[in-house]
């Protein structure tokens, strides 16, 4: 019984003390990164209000930008539509990757395998870096946005698409495999109906995170939204870039509240 | 009578030392209501899912109905599936789903590939599937999603689903371990009645000895990968029981004499 007891006590002072190691390493390593990169946060704080100062009187749109409006919205539409066209091709690609990359519907281990490791070289490059990329082949063109978007959403919803098949239809894969069923009966009656609600989910997220990178995209493309706001702020023309920033916050909570109620339904 | 199913020398190894069946060897007539009992991790669901091939026998010879069900190739072994139904522990229902469709998916290993994928059923599979719907007690949940279902109600929709394919044989993966008391009795009845009425031979893996010693034909009991022992539950004895279990002598919770008796 003694024996056990402190067996016990060792346990927890043990995890304790993990614990307090594991907090003073992190201390550690944020002074060690804030003294190498001459970071100050005394500084930081400081610089705060003078940021808010020149917003206030500089950054805020006037009677004269608000002309610029019909074209703001107009560079808007065009990078709201490249997001969700991006979005929904990526989409159905990988959708047939992710079927064939999930342990539940893959046809064998190596092919399975292949699939996922394609999608995660896609993923893990960022899509201003495919933007940098692509610029070589595609020019200063909406079609460089479109496919830096593209191969981004790739990557991704084919890892969240992976995850949805093996967590929500394993179990009713196996019931219509013991029943005879073909390899696409059982995509078509089990996979895509007990998957859709999370599918479309996270095709709506991909959709608001897009149209939210596009802006970045875009600066970097040259085109779209992201391009017309570095014009104007380029220019030193502040009151209409803040009219581009107005819009695009305004774009983004409009997406959210929609697909916020489409997922309601859906769900 | 002829045996149905016939399991010879069967072995199973997963990777190259973990043996989860070493020379598993028994029959089963038509009609017979066999259960196979014994601790978990055992070997009894593998030994289940070795019969339809949902998992391949490293070695051995499984027949089934006259076939060697470990010499087929795929369209083969699809086509001997359709004759064998299964029923799960978690019911495995595709859930967003009607009772209708999830009982309708038992005749997708009869169709094409094009009309399997578009879910097209002919109106005689449909009255049919309501008429073991009714059967089964179901009638009033025809046509509900089937994650609105209590857990008795899923597990006879999964028997519907195995029902419609006009099976020789049922292999039931432990169909009331998630299970409360009246609802297993609902289900076991159905068991039993599938296989004394309809002849259809069935297969059962248990977790509840009684049970098993009440419903069962012939008690199959597995412990390590091997079968210890096959025969009558009327001949069952306490030390069997221990054999199979490797339990100690007076230690279990149920009373054998009890279900002598009853």
């Amino acid at each position: 019984m003694i024996w056990v007891k402190s067996m016990q006590a060792d346990i927890f002072k043990k995890k304790k003390l993990n614990t307090a190691v594991f907090i003073l390493l992190v201390c550690f390593v944020t002074f060690i990164a804030a003294t190498i990169t001459e970071f100050s946060i005394a500084k930081g704080i400081a610089s705060v209000p003078k940021a808010i100062q020149w917003s206030f009187s500089n950054f805020y749109p006037t009677k004269e930008s608000l002309t610029k409006l019909p074209d703001i919205l107009d560079k808007m539409k065009e990078t709201l539509l490249i997001s969700i066209a991006a979005t929904t091709v990526a989409a159905l690609l990988a959708m047939i990757f992710a079927i064939f990359g999930s342990t539940a519907t893959r046809v064998n281990a190596f092919f399975g395998g292949i699939c996922r490791g394609i999608a995660t070289v896609f993923r893990n490059i960022d899509t201003a870096a495919w933007a940098m990329i692509l610029l070589f082949s595609f020019g200063q063109s909406p079609l460089t946005g479109y496919f830096a978007l593209f191969f981004g959403s790739f990557g991704f919803l084919t890892r969240a698409f992976v995850e949805t098949i093996d967590e929500v239809s394993s179990s009713s894969v196996e019931a219509l495999k013991a029943t005879g069923a073909s390899y696409f009966t059982i995509i078509f009656q089990s996979v895509i109906p007990s998957c859709i609600p999370q599918i479309i989910s996270w095709v709506l997220f991909m959709v608001e995170t897009n149209i939210r990178s596009a802006t970045l995209v875009g600066l970097l493309a040259g085109s779209g939204i992201g391009f017309a706001f570095d014009l104007y702020y380029k220019s030193l023309n502040y009151h209409t870039a803040s009219l581009v920033v107005i819009v695009i916050v305004v774009s983004i909570l409009f997406i959210e509240l929609i697909s916020n109620y489409v997922r309601r339904v859906i769900l | 009578m002829t045996a149905l199913l016939e399991v010879a020398h069967v072995s199973k190894k997963f990777g190259n030392d973990t043996k989860a069946l070493s020379d598993v060897n028994f029959s089963v007539r038509e009609g017979e209501f066999v259960s196979i009992i014994g601790p978990s991790g055992a070997g009894k669901s593998t030994l289940l899912r070795c019969i339809n091939r949902m998992i391949d026998a490293s070695s051995g010879e499984i027949n089934f109905d006259n076939v060697n069900i470990l010499s087929l190739n795929k369209r083969e072994l699809k086509k001997t599936r359709t004759k064998i139904g299964m029923i799960f522990q978690h019911y495995n229902l595709v859930n967003r789903l009607t009772v209708i469709e999830n009982t309708l998916h038992g005749r997708l290993g009869f169709k094409t590939t094009f009309a399997g994928m578009l879910g097209i059923y002919t109106e005689e599979e449909k009255q049919q599937a309501i008429k073991i719907l009714n059967v089964l007690g179901l009638n009033e949940q025809i046509f509900k999603r089937s994650d609105q279902l209590s857990g008795g109600q899923k597990q006879r929709v999964g028997i519907a689903r195995a029902l419609i394919q006009n099976p020789r044989m049922l292999l039931c993966d432990e169909p009331i371990a998630s299970l409360d008391p009246s609802s297993s009795k609902v289900i076991m009845d159905h068991l039993k009645n599938i296989s004394v009425k309809m002849g259809i031979t069935v297969l059962v893996n248990l977790h509840q000895v009684d049970v098993a010693l009440k419903y069962s034909d012939t008690i199959i009991g597995i412990n390590g990968g091997q079968v210890v022992y096959n025969g009558s539950p009327k001949n069952i004895t306490p030390d069997d029981i221990h054999r199979i279990y490797g339990s100690e002598a007076g230690k279990l919770i149920f009373d054998m004499g009890e279900i002598h008796a009853g």
